[in-house]
């Protein structure tokens, strides 16, 4: 068995990494100065900005400003619209005026089109435009020559567009049929020697030593000496057809073996924003770097383009699987967002003017009264596409959120199951093995909701298939689970085998729905399955149809306890350049692989995720896990941080990886539990079963070669303590799921930094090794081999917070050593919130369906405290389509505690009920009364521990939709 | 809430006997249950009110206080499964949707509706029990006969054992004393031929010299160009090959000195003194060009070989592999021992047949050669029997050596081999050896390993074994497999699996594995 796995599986991977066995290998990935529109867009150097702003043109309409630039080198056009949105957003769209052919526009990311708000001009000069933007208070002054935008609030400087004269706009072009537009890039040098000859002949002249083609321009003509130096800077920033642009790849560019032909040239796109006042920026993952971003000074900018990693190196700004173009800036003011929709291979540079500086600098500028105002500069480079920014204005964290996720959705409610421990591994074997570890779970009474299949589940990696030996009754098998009432995930790839005899192959070519070769004809690339299709999912149509493949009577023996992972979504191509697709191949419409490549996975999760709605009729929500991802993949389901490994720097990066997704609108998002490759030891086993089960997607999951890994493994202690860490998960569900309402309602993350919910206090701001669940729970995990204790830090001035498992209360704001076992998860319950959970934890989370609550009220230093509870069926739209649900809100004050509706819109009839109420930081009370509505009081009964402050509240035994009150007399 | 506190077990036994206790407590637990006092957890650490007895409200510690709800985490359930075995679950799987217990009882209040399969699963497993335990007393029987088979087995290899090493002895002492006379024999051969062989090259000597001569005379003739039964300066002056100095040419003092200092020599001076100084150089007249060389020296006779044995040493070498040895074990038994190849002629017969023959041994000579060939050949043939010997006395040891259980039940097993054929595999175990996986379709064997150790766990240690440090994987460990042995009538491989990645799990069915039969009638059933 293992020899023919190894076959398929390693020699795939071996030719992909002969290089070490367990980093990256950089060389199969490009820097900035690898990819040529990234380097020309990098050679422009701040200075005055050809581009005016033709201010004249201004057009205004009811919403919408429209105004054309000029680069007054090439003097090619360009239509600037400004749009005020509502919810305190600016849209600016920069575009060609007349492109000699239409340039892609990102579709199906925004939710809808935005609504706008009113614009007016407030004030005018020769140079300038006022703007007002609606109600938001907001103001834009536009500056003509050279062209920039400032963003004011009152008198105070928010942001500016273009203050580095950095925008650069590659127009669409006919290539030059000159003799040095026939010259490939790859006879480029012959060029560059012959000019150097040419150069050398001339006295005055002297050869440009930098060979930094960027900075070349033509040669200056004799007598134009002096003015050499301003012609070279209005050059270098001009889209002026010159021959430099040849050299670096315009029109051809060849990466390892890989020539992409580039026929439409030159495209792409740049802009720089400045933000004043900001240190702190966040967001635009994916990366495997902390959660605060830093100067790319020095360095390569943070790159965006969805690729297979193998083996991916931690703390560095290479691309990584998914990609959402959103960063975040954040002040004790103020929170901005910059959401630049564009979907090409993106750079992205951060410069700081505080960086270099030591604390001590720092305050000497404070002291002395002087130094500049900290700013973070930040610059967007895309390879095609138009310049499509969004503003999100804030002023507040959670503004930024909303504003996002209005534009982008918010996450999807998962339905509870997702919510739930997944155990997974590449692979199980066959249906006994599947049987077997189901069973493992119920004789060593550790909960497990779903089992999952990787890619050696199919016949011949065909998805929708079953190996017809290893799974000859996948029904059965699936039927086993559901009377557990556990479920199954099968991956599904895009990837489709090349092969006559496979039904899903003969479809999508019949139908012409695979991507095209630059020639037209479909593109094969090598895969899992050897030589492969790749849908075309950017075409609705295509994605239509795969939908329709996981209805039940297309997807044999599929049934409703079955859900779907898609993988190698970026996509993987094993044998393409920097492992994916050709940017040169075409989709639907004529668009090149290059516009829209970091879409690609965003599609194949909606595709897959409208099909499981579709199976059930429109009831069932999806859950469907994708690899790759794109602003607004939070629509569709979970994503994970991919092939992670077995190591402690790994499971440490977990949390910034996560809470950058988090920023950024995706909030179901894990790490494999265990590391995907190599073999964990019971230690950072169990660590990682700790601080997973605290983060939104718990899923262990293990590469094929690894040793087997199933929690009762690692002998009777470690088994313990992993069922302990899964239990305390599952006891928390019921907080999960109302967190995750509240995301899917309100765009707030699930997992949250510090600094989201403590925007003032700039201790918070580069904290990423512990994180806030909601806004009541907060969490340091033990992330470090053979710790002892942890520095937990919490924030919130005046504010207590109770350790959930001592219930020791602590005052904040306030760094504490937390001396930490093998059993130890540092996590606390704020003062002031109220947490449900549900304490009969069962074999899985729908066993617990009908469970009663517990209520943990945390008392603010107050007295107070407040929280909240939904409630629906847990897996249907029902809650969305017919109101079928509960949401419940309870407050703590005066000695009472009440429930009542947190919405009235929602009706559901649940079979829970309250069992308990425990109350941390409260005094004994004489007597304790139930009171229900023309009900006569009751007397609980009740315990209190002295020592901690516990006061437990047996039995109310009120079901969980009544409304009530208790008060402690 | 709703949960009736206390629930009559009207179980579906129809027994007589009907004990009222709260739900999900057995029937030995009962007395602690008293309706009409309060309660008392069972770890003492508190008191609680009857009523809060399975009120679906934790209230001990231990969990004791809800035997028949879900409400403890650490709670556990009683299910009589009336007609089957009586269980206890954890309280989580009370009321949690799925059919834990097969008498239902745990499914009261969950909407779920479970069957009372226990009949069905008594008599199913009555009757699984019955088959087993007709396998087991059958397995057991055959299991005795093996051990019975071992017992003799081990007995005659001891046997046979001892009577080798007292055969060695004699086998020593036979081959001392052949060796003996084998030298005894070889001496008077030696010296017999040594004398031909003198002899033989004395007579060769003398030919040689009557060669010389003749030689002498006739370029003494050939010199001699006036005839006057003198060679002169200026006659051997004419064979300018002779050149002393190697200027082309043959001065008179050049000649003189080769002459022995004098102007001529006569035929006998010449044959004695001149010809030894120009033999070398001299180049009969007539055939300027192709001049016979010198006779080239054939001093050496042809050396009779003694009988060294060529050593070919590719076949042997082979031999040395491990996995050849092993894989030879276990056809060949290790009865014979491995026979050298036959010794190769080795390939001189082209130069020998040059050489001049030497002429046969005279009788005499001849009769002492047979006589201590003879002597050698009786005295190998000792030797390699003694070998043999060795060979045997050294497998019987190895095989005597292994741990075959605590009565050799799996002694049969050894030197057997076992093959179960799956889908893409065809695996081979073969005890105490290796175990080995070959692709259906062709391809090369893989090791999955070689015998490690018997590793079952302490209180059954022959239930398990070991083979490790087989082919290794790709990223990862040698391959290595457990054999699970179970208790069957037949020997029999009956699964193979990979549960993790190359770590193979196989399962043998043998009678060596089964227990003794346990006297029917002692399983108990229920409790009541």
């Amino acid at each position: 068995m293992a020899s023919e796995r190894l076959g398929m599986a390693a020699l795939a991977w071996m030719a992909l990494c002969l290089a070490a066995a367990f980093a990256v290998d950089r060389s199969n990935f490009k820097t900035c100065e690898q990819s040529s529109f990234c380097k020309r867009q990098r050679s422009v150097k701040p200075g005055s900005s050809p581009y005016r702003a033709l201010l004249e043109s201004l057009q205004l309409s009811q919403d919408s400003m429209k105004l054309q630039l000029v680069n007054e080198v090439n003097k090619v056009p360009l239509l600037l619209e400004l749009y005020g949105l509502q919810g305190n957003m600016t849209r600016i769209k920069i575009n060609e005026l007349s492109p000699l052919r239409p340039r892609y526009e990102v579709p199906d990311v925004l939710v809808h089109d935005p609504p706008t708000t009113w614009l007016a001009v407030t004030g005018r000069d020769e140079n300038s435009v006022e703007l007002s933007l609606g109600d938001s208070g907001h103001k834009l002054i536009l500056t003509g020559k050279p062209f920039r935008m400032d963003l004011l609030q009152g008198r105070e400087l928010v942001l500016s567009v273009n203050p580095r004269g950095l925008l650069h706009f590659e127009h669409l072009r006919h290539r030059k049929d000159s003799f040095s537009d026939k010259v490939s890039s790859s006879v480029g040098s012959l060029w560059d020697k012959i000019k150097s000859l040419f150069y050398r002949e001339e006295p005055k002249e002297s050869a440009p030593e930098d060979g930094a083609a960027g900075e070349e321009t033509e040669p200056a003509l004799p007598g134009d000496q002096e003015s050499s130096e301003k012609s070279t800077k209005s050059e270098e920033v001009s889209d002026g057809p010159n021959r430099a642009e040849e050299e670096l790849g315009s029109w051809e560019e060849t990466f390892k073996t890989h020539t992409d032909s580039k026929p439409n040239g030159p495209t792409s796109v740049g802009l720089d924003f400045s933000l004043p006042g900001f240190e702190h920026v966040y967001g635009i993952p994916e990366h495997a770097d902390n959660l605060r971003l830093r100067t790319t000074e020095g360095g390569d900018p943070y790159r965006l383009y969805n690729l297979d990693v193998f083996q991916y190196e931690l703390y560095n700004p290479m691309a990584l699987y998914g990609s959402v173009p959103l960063l975040l800036a954040h002040n004790t003011q103020r929170t901005l967002g910059i959401f630049w929709l564009n979907a090409a291979e993106t750079w992205v540079d951060i410069s700081s003017n505080t960086a270099g500086k030591t604390l001590f600098g720092k305050m000497l500028d404070y002291m002395q009264g002087g130094g500049e105002t900290p700013q973070t500069d930040v610059r967007w480079m895309s390879e095609s596409g138009i310049i499509d920014v969004f503003l999100l204005l804030g002023p507040a964290p959670t503004d930024v959120f909303r504003q996002y996720t209005a534009l982008t959705g918010t996450q999807a409610l998962p339905p509870l199951f997702a919510m739930a421990y997944h155990q997974s591994r590449w692979n199980y074997n066959d249906e006994e093995d599947v049987a077997a570890v189901d069973d493992g779970f119920d004789t060593h009474d550790i909960p497990c909701d779903v089992i999952w299949l990787d890619i050696e589940h199919t016949d011949g990696k065909r998805y929708f298939t079953w190996d017809p030996n290893k799974f000859p009754q996948p029904r059965n098998m699936l039927g086993r689970l559901a009377a557990k009432r556990r479920k199954m995930v099968s991956i599904v790839d895009p990837h489709i085998k090349v092969d006559s005899g496979y039904r899903v192959h003969n479809e999508i070519r019949s139908r012409g729905f695979y991507v095209k070769t630059k020639d037209g004809s479909d593109y094969e690339g090598w895969c899992w399955p050897g030589s492969s299709g790749y849908p075309d999912f950017t075409n609705p149509e295509m994605r239509a149809w795969w939908a329709s493949m996981f209805s039940y009577d297309q997807y044999e023996a599929s049934m409703e306890n079955l859900y779907v992972w898609n993988d190698m979504n970026e996509p993987s191509v094993f044998n393409g350049p920097e492992v994916t697709m050709y940017k040169d191949a075409l989709h639907e419409g004529g668009w090149e692989h290059r516009d829209l490549h970091n879409l690609y996975g965003f599609y194949v999760q909606m595709a897959t995720a409208q099909g499981l709605e579709q199976r059930s009729g429109g009831l069932e929500r999806p859950f469907v896990l994708s690899r790759a991802f794109f602003a607004g993949s939070q629509r569709y389901g979970a994503v994970w941080t991919g092939d992670n490994a077995a190591e402690w720097d790994h499971l440490k990066i977990s949390i910034p990886m996560c809470l950058s997704l988090a920023l950024a609108g995706i909030s179901f998002c894990g790490a494999d539990v265990g590391g995907f490759f190599k073999s964990p030891d019971a230690e950072l086993l169990v660590r990682w079963y700790q601080v997973g089960a605290y983060q939104p997607f718990y899923r262990a999951h293990a590469h094929l070669d690894t040793v087997r890994r199933e929690p009762w493994l690692f002998g009777e202690e470690n088994k313990a303590l992993i069922r302990a860490a899964v239990r305390q998960r599952y006891a928390l569900l019921p907080y999960w799921y109302t967190t995750f309402y509240h995301s899917y309602r309100s765009g707030q993350p699930v997992m949250r930094p510090l600094w989201v919910e403590y925007p003032d206090d700039v201790t918070t701001f580069s904290i990423d090794d512990q994180f806030l669940i909601g806004n009541a729970l907060l969490v340091h995990p033990v992330t470090e081999q053979g710790a002892h204790g942890v520095q937990v830090y919490l924030p919130g001035k005046g504010e207590v917070w109770y350790d959930v498992h001592s219930h020791q209360k602590h005052h904040a704001p306030q760094t504490l050593y937390v001396p930490v076992i093998m059993s130890s998860i540092p996590a606390y319950q704020r003062g002031g919130s109220i947490v449900p959970r549900k304490e009969r934890v069962r074999r899985s989370s729908d066993c617990m369906y009908r469970d009663p609550y517990t209520l943990y009220v945390a008392l603010s230093p107050q007295g107070t405290a407040e929280g909240d509870l939904f409630i629906d069926d847990g897996h249907t739209y029902n809650f969305e389509s017919k109101a079928q649900y509960l949401h419940r809100h309870f407050s703590f004050a005066s000695n009472t505690l009440t429930a009542r509706s947190a919405d009235s819109k929602g009706v559901f009839e649940s079979p829970a009920w309250i069992e308990r109420v425990v109350i941390l930081g409260a005094g004994k009370p004489a007597a304790v009364f139930l009171r229900q509505p023309g009900m006569a009081d009751t007397r609980l009964d009740f315990q209190h521990e002295p020592e901690t402050s516990v006061l437990t509240l047996r039995k109310p035994g009120i079901n969980i939709g009544a409304d009530w009150s208790i008060s402690l007399r | 809430m709703l949960l009736p506190l206390l629930l009559p077990v009207l179980s579906a036994l129809a027994s007589a006997v009907e004990v009222k206790r709260p739900r999900g407590v057995s029937l030995t637990n009962h007395h602690f249950y008293e309706e009409s006092k309060p309660f008392t957890c069972l770890d003492g650490s508190s008191t609680i009110a009857f009523e809060w007895v399975n009120d679906d409200y934790c209230d001990c510690q231990d969990g004791s206080d809800e035997p028949g709800t879900s409400a403890c985490p650490n709670g556990r359930f009683h299910c009589t499964n009336a007609g089957y075995r009586p269980q206890y679950i954890p309280s989580s799987r009370v009321n949690d949707g799925v059919c834990d217990c097969c008498d239902a009882t745990d499914e009261y209040n969950s909407g779920f509706v479970c069957e009372n399969t226990c009949k069905e699963m008594g008599r199913k497993e009555r009757e699984a029990l019955a088959q087993m335990a007709e396998v087991a007393r059958e397995g057991f029987q055959l299991k005795q006969v093996l051990i019975e088979e071992a017992s003799k087995g081990r007995e005659d290899k001891q046997r046979s054992l001892a009577e080798l090493q007292e055969g060695k002895k004699s086998l020593e002492e036979q081959v001392e004393t052949l060796r003996s006379v084998k030298e005894a024999a070889e001496k008077p051969e030696k010296e017999a031929k040594e004398i031909h062989q003198k002899k033989w090259e004395e007579q060769k000597a003398a030919e040689k010299a009557a060669r010389e001569q003749a030689r002498a005379s006739e370029a003494f003739q050939e010199l001699d160009d006036d005839g006057d039964g003198l060679v002169s300066v200026a006659e051997l002056q004419t064979h300018v090959e002779l050149d002393v100095d190697g200027d082309g040419t043959l001065s008179e003092t050049e000649a003189q000195t080769l002459l022995g200092n004098a102007l001529q020599a006569d035929a006998s001076s010449f044959r004695d003194a001149v010809w030894a100084a120009i033999k070398e150089n001299y180049k009969p007249e007539g055939l300027p060009d192709a001049a016979p060389l010198p006779e080239a020296p054939r001093e050496e006779a042809p050396e009779p070989q003694p009988d060294l044995p060529l050593e070919q040493p590719a076949p042997e070498d082979d031999y040395d592999e491990e996995e050849e040895e092993e894989g030879d074990d276990d056809e060949s038994n290790e009865e014979e021992p491995k026979v050298p190849p036959a010794k190769q002629p080795s390939d001189k017969t082209a130069e020998e047949d040059e050489a001049e023959k030497m002429p046969p041994y005279d009788e005499a000579t001849q009769a002492l050669i047979d006589a201590a060939q003879k002597a050698r050949e009786q005295f190998e043939e000792a030797e390699k029997s003694l070998k043999e010997m060795e060979d045997s006395i050294q497998s019987l040891e190895k095989e005597i050596s292994f741990d075959f259980g605590p009565q050799g039940e799996f002694a049969y097993l050894y030197s057997q081999c076992y093959e179960l054929t799956t889908t893409e595999y065809v695996y081979r175990l073969c005890p105490f050896n290796r175990v080995s996986q070959k692709p259906k379709h062709g391809g090369a064997e893989t090791n999955l390993g070689t015998w490690g150790s018997w590793a079952g766990p302490d209180e059954n240690k022959f239930s398990v074994m070991k083979y490790e440090h087989g082919t290794g994987c790709w990223q990862g460990p040698n391959r290595s497999t457990t054999v699970k042995l179970t208790c069957g009538k037949e020997t029999v491989v009956t699964s193979t699996t990979e549960p993790s990645r190359c770590e193979y799990l196989m399962e043998l069915v043998t009678p060596a594995a089964c227990q003794e039969p346990r006297d029917p009638g002692a399983a108990d059933h229920d409790e009541l």
